[in-house]
C-alpha cells in the first residue's frame, strides 16, 4: 500500500509565512478555502506541529484561529535556539519555518478537491 | 477626504530605489520608511559607542537624496521615519545638510526622541520600575548585565505632534511600527485618541505595510508568476470613517491580493485577538480581507480595546562573541564527510586550549536547516557551516583561523575558502520589558531644516 495515497501535505490546502517574536517563532497558516479551515481546524493540531517541529524543541505550541480569514497563528515558544542575535543556526529568525510546514502531512480529507486553491 | 499612505522600507538594508519608484509612481501623502529591528537598534548602538555623531540608519540619507526631486515637485509629500536609530538628532542634522543643499532649508523637521532608556535605566528602576523580563519575570540586575541598548517602543502621538507642527521630515527613534502609519492618520483625521476602533484600522493598515514589499507579493507562496523583480511597494489608502485599501503603483511587479494581505497580516504576530501596540490594542480576528480589484485590497471589520498602560521596552545586553564559516564538501558520503570536518575543527580547538560555550555544525543541503526539507535520492555536494559563540573574544578570533587548514590536512573534496577568514562579531542577548507609561516623557523638536543644519556646529550639541 502507498502512504502517499491516504496522506496530503499542508502545502496542498494552505499557503503560510513565518518569522520570529524574540526567542518565539510565529507561523500564520491560511487555508485555501473554507471547506479546508474547518478540515485544518480538526487536523492541525498543535500537537502535530509540535511533532513535526521537534527537532527546534520548541518549549510549548500555541494555536490561535482567525475564522473570518481561514487561518491560523502558531506560535512555536523557545524554537529559534536563542533567536536572532543569538542563534548559531542558518535560519536565526524562522524564516524557513513557513516554508517547512506546508511539508506536514495530514490524513486525506475525502473533498480534497473542496480544499484546493480555487483557479482563478 | 482620504489620504494615501506608503512604505519604501522595510528593514535597514531593504532595497535602496524603493522609496524614490514608490514616491515617483505613487501619488503619496506621506512615505513611510521603516528601519529598525531589535538587532538593528544594538548594531546602530555600538556605532555610537565608537563615533557619538552615529547610530542612525546611515541608508536613509542616500535615500533622502533620491527623493529630492519628488519633495520638490510634490509639496504635498511628507515622510515619516525612524532612521534615527540610536541618534535621532544626527540623523536630522545630516537630513538636514542634504535638504538645505537641495534649496529646501525651510523645509520643517520633527525630531522624537524619549525612547532611549539606556542611560536612565537605574533612575526609572529607583521609581519602581523593575524591568522584570517578559517570560521569565525575573527583574533586571544590571550589576550583572552590560546593556547595550534599551528602547520603548513609543506610539503615533509625538509623529502626530511633529505633524501638527508643520514638519515635513518627522525623524524617530524605536516607535512601534505600526505608529509610523497611524501617526499622519492621527494627524489627517483628527480622530480621538480613544476612537479605538479607528486607531485600530489604521494599525492594521501601518502592520500591513511596515515590511514593505512583504504585502505586495514578496514571501508569497506563488511568487512565480509576479514579477517580482519590479516588485512594487505598498501603500494604503485610508478613509476618515477607517477605512482601508491597500495598493501599490502602476505599472509596478507584485500583487496586491487577499492572500498576499492575509499572509502579511499574520507575520510575526501573537495573539491575534490582541496586536498590542502603544496606541491601541488590535483585535485583528474580526478583520475581513476582500479583493477590491485588480492590485487593491479592502480589510475592513477592524476593532480596538484601550491601549496598553506600559511601553514595550526592546533592552540588549552583551552575551560574548560568534563567528561562522563554511567549506563547500562534495563527493560520495558527502555529509558525513561534512560532519567529520566539523568535527575535526572542534577538536583541534579543544587540543588548542579552546572549548566553546556553544557550537553547531550544519551540513546545508542535507535537510538540517529546518524539517521538512530532507533531500530525495544521493547527495554529493553539501555546505558545511559551523558556527561558535563564546565569552572569550580570543576564542572565537582562534576558531575563524581553523577553517582553512582543512584545505590541505583534510578530507580530500572541499572548496570555498577563498572568500577569507570570517569576522568576529559580538553578541546581544534580548531581555523584553516593559515600562509605565507615565514614566517616560517623549520629546518632539521642530526646526527648519537650516535650523538643524546649524545646530551641526553649534558647541551646544
Amino acid at each position: 500500500m502507498n502512504p502517499a495515497a491516504d496522506t496530503i501535505t499542508l502545502g496542498q490546502v494552505a499557503h503560510a509565512r513565518s518569522g520570529d517574536k524574540g526567542n518565539h517563532a510565529n507561523i500564520g497558516v491560511a487555508a485555501y478555502t473554507a471547506a479546508g479551515f474547518e478540515f485544518l481546524k480538526r487536523e492541525l493540531s498543535t500537537q502535530r506541529v509540535r511533532d513535526f517541529f521537534d527537532s527546534l524543541s520548541p518549549t510549548r505550541v500555541e494555536r490561535f484561529e482567525l475564522p473570518k480569514l481561514f487561518a491560523f497563528n502558531f506560535l512555536l515558544y523557545n524554537a529559534l535556539a536563542g533567536g536572532a542575535s543569538q542563534s548559531l543556526r542558518i535560519d536565526t529568525q524562522g524564516k524557513l519555518l513557513g516554508t517547512a510546514i506546508l511539508e506536514l502531512t495530514l490524513p486525506r480529507p475525502e473533498n480534497l478537491r473542496e480544499l484546493e486553491r480555487p483557479l482563478d | 477626504m482620504g489620504c494615501r499612505i506608503g512604505n519604501g522600507a522595510g528593514f535597514l538594508g531593504d532595497n535602496l530605489d524603493a522609496p524614490r519608484l514608490l514616491a515617483e509612481r505613487g501619488e503619496l501623502d506621506y512615505l513611510t520608511l521603516e528601519y529598525l529591528s531589535e538587532l538593528t537598534l544594538s548594531i546602530l548602538a555600538r556605532v555610537r559607542e565608537k563615533t557619538p555623531s552615529g547610530g542612525y540608519a546611515g541608508d536613509f540619507i542616500e535615500v533622502l537624496l533620491s527623493l529630492l526631486p519628488s519633495l520638490r515637485e510634490q509639496p504635498r509629500l511628507k515622510i515619516i521615519t525612524n532612521a534615527g536609530g540610536m541618534n535621532p538628532r544626527s540623523c536630522a542634522i545630516a537630513a538636514a545638510a542634504t535638504l538645505v543643499k537641495a534649496g529646501l532649508a525651510e523645509d520643517l523637521i520633527g525630531v522624537v526622541t524619549g525612547d532611549d532608556l539606556a542611560a536612565d535605566l537605574k533612575r526609572l528602576q529607583s521609581l519602581g520600575c523593575k524591568f522584570e523580563h517578559m517570560d521569565t519575570g525575573e527583574p533586571l540586575d544590571l550589576a550583572r548585565y552590560s546593556v547595550v541598548s534599551a528602547n520603548a517602543y513609543l506610539g503615533a502621538k509625538p509623529i502626530a505632534e511633529a505633524l501638527a507642527a508643520g514638519a515635513r521630515l518627522v525623524i524617530t527613534g524605536r516607535v512601534a511600527d505600526a505608529s509610523l502609519t497611524l501617526g499622519p492618520a492621527m494627524h489627517e483625521f483628527g480622530w480621538s485618541w480613544t476612537d479605538w476602533n479607528k486607531l485600530a484600522a489604521a494599525t492594521v493598515a501601518g502592520h500591513i505595510i511596515e515590511c514593505g514589499a512583504q504585502a505586495t507579493g514578496g514571501l508569497y507562496r506563488h511568487w512565480e508568476p509576479l514579477d517580482l523583480g519590479h516588485v512594487g511597494y505598498p501603500f494604503a489608502d485610508l478613509g476618515a470613517a477607517g477605512e482601508i485599501a491597500i495598493s501599490k503603483p502602476t505599472g509596478t511587479g507584485g500583487a496586491v491580493t487577499r492572500d498576499t494581505v492575509i499572509e502579511q497580516l499574520l507575520y510575526e504576530i501573537g495573539d491575534p485577538a490582541h496586536y498590542l501596540t502603544p496606541d491601541v490594542d488590535v483585535d485583528f480576528t474580526t478583520l475581513d480581507v476582500r479583493q477590491a480589484g485588480k492590485d487593491r485590497v479592502c480589510v475592513e471589520g477592524a476593532s480596538g480595546r484601550p491601549a496598553p498602560s506600559h511601553y514595550k521596552v526592546s533592552l540588549a545586553y552583551r552575551a560574548g562573541f560568534t563567528a561562522s564559516g563554511q567549506l563547500l564538501v562534495c563527493g560520495r558520503d558527502c555529509r558525513g564527510k561534512a560532519r567529520a570536518c566539523g568535527e575535526m575543527i572542534l577538536a583541534r580547538l579543544a587540543t588548542a586550549g579552546f572549548e566553546f560555550d556553544d557550537s553547531l555544525i550544519e551540513c546545508l543541503g542535507a535537510g538540517e536547516s529546518a524539517p521538512g526539507f530532507a533531500p530525495q535520492g544521493d547527495l554529493r555536494e553539501v555546505m558545511l557551516r559551523i558556527s561558535v559563540r563564546d565569552r572569550r573574544r580570543e576564542a572565537v578570533e582562534r576558531f575563524t583561523k581553523e577553517i582553512a587548514p582543512l584545505i590541505t590536512n583534510g578530507p580530500p573534496g572541499l572548496a570555498g575558502y577563498a572568500s577569507g577568514r570570517s569576522s568576529v562579531r559580538g553578541v546581544f542577548a534580548y531581555w523584553p520589558t516593559l515600562v509605565p507609561k507615565e514614566l517616560l516623557q517623549p520629546a518632539v523638536e521642530v526646526q527648519t531644516a537650516s535650523q538643524w543644519a546649524a545646530a551641526a556646529t553649534s558647541p551646544t550639541r
